[in-house]
């Protein structure tokens, strides 16, 4: 029974973290965009914008859920339904930390470990392009027509190098598993630097990246949502929820492949560095310098609520140092903080490459899938094959 | 549990299969399509050939069924007008039908063995690493023939697109 509640309890919590990362990374997105370009993004809601996605959500609930005639109805609705819905289900397979004992109960942090995780994310994540490909054939609108075609299509070429890419690290650590996956790259070469997949493979993890964009419909590869071409591509037609439901997809899909790439290549929930040399203890560090950097610049107001708002986030980042610093609960929060920390890294590349790559153009991005992106991975591939069978 | 949740997805499985042929859109077939193939994936997890469940979305729902999908869409099919059925059709076809399967049936009772009840999850060699071995060593030539008429195919492909260039 206890085993039920645990992964119920594990369920609901994943769940809540998920969506409401993916509500904050609009935010997040939308903030850093602006500093990009210079300019101060959302700002009215609450301090900072803070609150900005929670007005975002009331707006999306509340506002008129518009089907506009001669949409084949069924699939109208359909589409927005399972692009969310299978946006959500491959992160049931990815782990976040290790095993951990929690108030007596031994369990992983983690909702099930299948033994083919990694298939698992690869074939929920060809099947996502039904909820895009679906809402474009359905709106009726020859924007969003196109939008799912591109759609589809650029999944499909993408999908090649993707898998061909996470296979060659997959080679190396002879396992389909997330878990034994970071498990093999548990140790420290020269005892310092972590033995990720990363130092081994980085071709594989650019291609990796390059394709995850494409797979993510992001810049420079958001052809079925081209603003200047398509209105809005596939979800041209769609207002309220169903609008609202493929954001959430995008961003969750983001999310998913971040936490993906971390897991094969970046070593997990491992540390950088190797434990003895202070791995423990730089989540603490971390918090403590931004902490004191706060409380100093609280000492110097430039602006007139600094001399409030510095000390509040000092004493904060002061608590999590501390909190980061108690051995009772650093097994289960250092390799969590190490997790997000990488995962974090990867999502803020993706945002900061849309905030520096012009969009490709339609026949630029098939012929770079086709004639580069795919004969490297290939190439990888085939090299590690050799290499993985001439080791004695 | 697992006979429960066989017959809820080799239903699943059927019934998709029976709205293909119904459907009147292309669209519509082509989805039900992909509900046989997840069907047909879950049946094989319950089995225990995990790899074989996931080759099966990957492959046939999310490569395949996108094709198709998507030359239906480029195409722009619209709903198909049901020719007339003959009289013959109408009167003998769903008679014919069950004699058909009743026949199959019965061939495949009495001529094929008995063997072993098949156990939900007794199956363990469906994983990635039992699937490799036996394709490179007991299976290679019927593999490496496979992809040979794979690549025939592909050219014969290519050949029949360049002429109409």
């Amino acid at each position: 029974m206890n085993f039920y509640i645990l992964t119920l309890i594990k369920a609901g919590l994943v769940a809540f973290v998920l969506l409401t990362t993916a509500a904050y990374l609009v935010w997040i997105e939308r903030k850093l965009l602006a500093h990009i370009q210079l300019r101060l993004g959302p700002q009215r809601v609450g301090p900072h914008g803070l609150l900005q996605p929670l007005a975002d959500l009331v707006k999306l609930v509340t506002k008129e859920g518009l089907i506009p005639q001669q949409v084949n109805k069924i699939y109208f609705l359909l589409a927005p339904f399972a692009a969310v819905m299978l946006a959500l289900i491959s992160i049931s397979v990815i782990p976040f930390g290790p095993e951990v004992e929690i108030f007596g109960q031994r369990t992983w942090l983690q909702l099930t470990d299948l033994k083919i995780g990694v298939l698992f994310v690869l074939a929920i994540s060809s099947i996502g392009v039904y909820g895009v490909a679906l809402g474009g054939w359905a709106s009726n609108n020859k924007y969003a027509l196109l939008g799912g075609l591109r759609s589809s299509a650029q999944m499909i070429s993408y999908e090649l190098p993707l898998a061909l890419a996470i296979a060659a690290p997959l080679l190396l650590s002879n396992t389909l598993s997330f878990r034994e996956l970071v498990e093999t790259q548990s140790g420290f070469l020269g005892g310092v630097l972590g033995n990720w997949n990363l130092w081994y493979q980085p071709v594989s993890f650019l291609v990796f990246l390059i394709s995850a964009f494409a797979e993510t419909n992001r810049v420079p590869f958001d052809l079925p949502e081209a603003e200047n071409e398509l209105v809005a591509g596939f979800h041209t037609e769609y207002s309220s929820l169903g609008f609202a439901a493929f954001f959430t997809a995008e961003y969750a899909n983001i999310i998913t492949a971040c936490a993906v790439g971390t897991h094969i290549w970046l070593g997990g929930w491992q540390p950088i560095i190797a434990p003895h040399l202070g791995g423990i203890w730089v989540p603490s560090l971390v918090f403590a310098f931004f902490g004191i950097m706060s409380l100093f610049h609280a000492t110097q107001p430039a602006r007139r609520w600094d001399k409030y708002t510095f000390p509040v986030l000092g004493l904060a980042a002061l608590g999590l140092a501390a909190l980061f610093a108690i051995p009772l609960l650093q097994p289960v929060l250092v390799p969590l903080f190490w997790f997000a920390a990488k995962t974090g890294a990867l999502i803020f590349l993706f945002i900061w490459i849309r905030g520096t790559l012009p969009r490709f153009r339609y026949d630029q991005l098939m012929r770079f899938a086709w004639t580069f992106l795919f004969p490297v991975a290939l190439v990888n591939l085939l090299v590690t094959g050799l290499v993985v069978a001439l080791q004695p | 549990m697992d006979v429960i949740l066989f017959l809820i997805f080799a239903f699943i499985a059927v019934a998709s299969a029976v709205s293909l042929v119904l459907q009147r859109h292309p669209i519509s077939s082509a989805l039900s399509l992909i509900g046989v193939m997840g069907a047909l994936a879950v049946l094989y997890l319950l089995l225990g050939a995990e790899f074989m469940a996931a080759a099966q979305l990957i492959v046939y729902a999310g490569a395949i069924m996108v094709l198709f999908v998507f030359v239906i869409m480029l195409l722009n099919a619209g709903r198909e007008r049901p020719s007339a059925a003959s009289r013959l059709v109408r009167w003998l076809g769903i008679p014919l039908f069950t004699l058909f399967i009743g026949v199959m049936a019965y061939f495949i009772q009495t001529f094929f063995p008995k063997t072993l009840d098949v156990s939900f999850g007794g199956f363990t060699q469906g994983a990635g690493l039992e699937i490799g071995r036996q394709l490179f060593t007991r299976y290679l030539l019927p593999f490496e023939v496979t992809s040979l008429l794979i690549l025939i195919a592909i050219i014969g492909a290519i050949v029949l697109a360049r002429k109409e260039i």
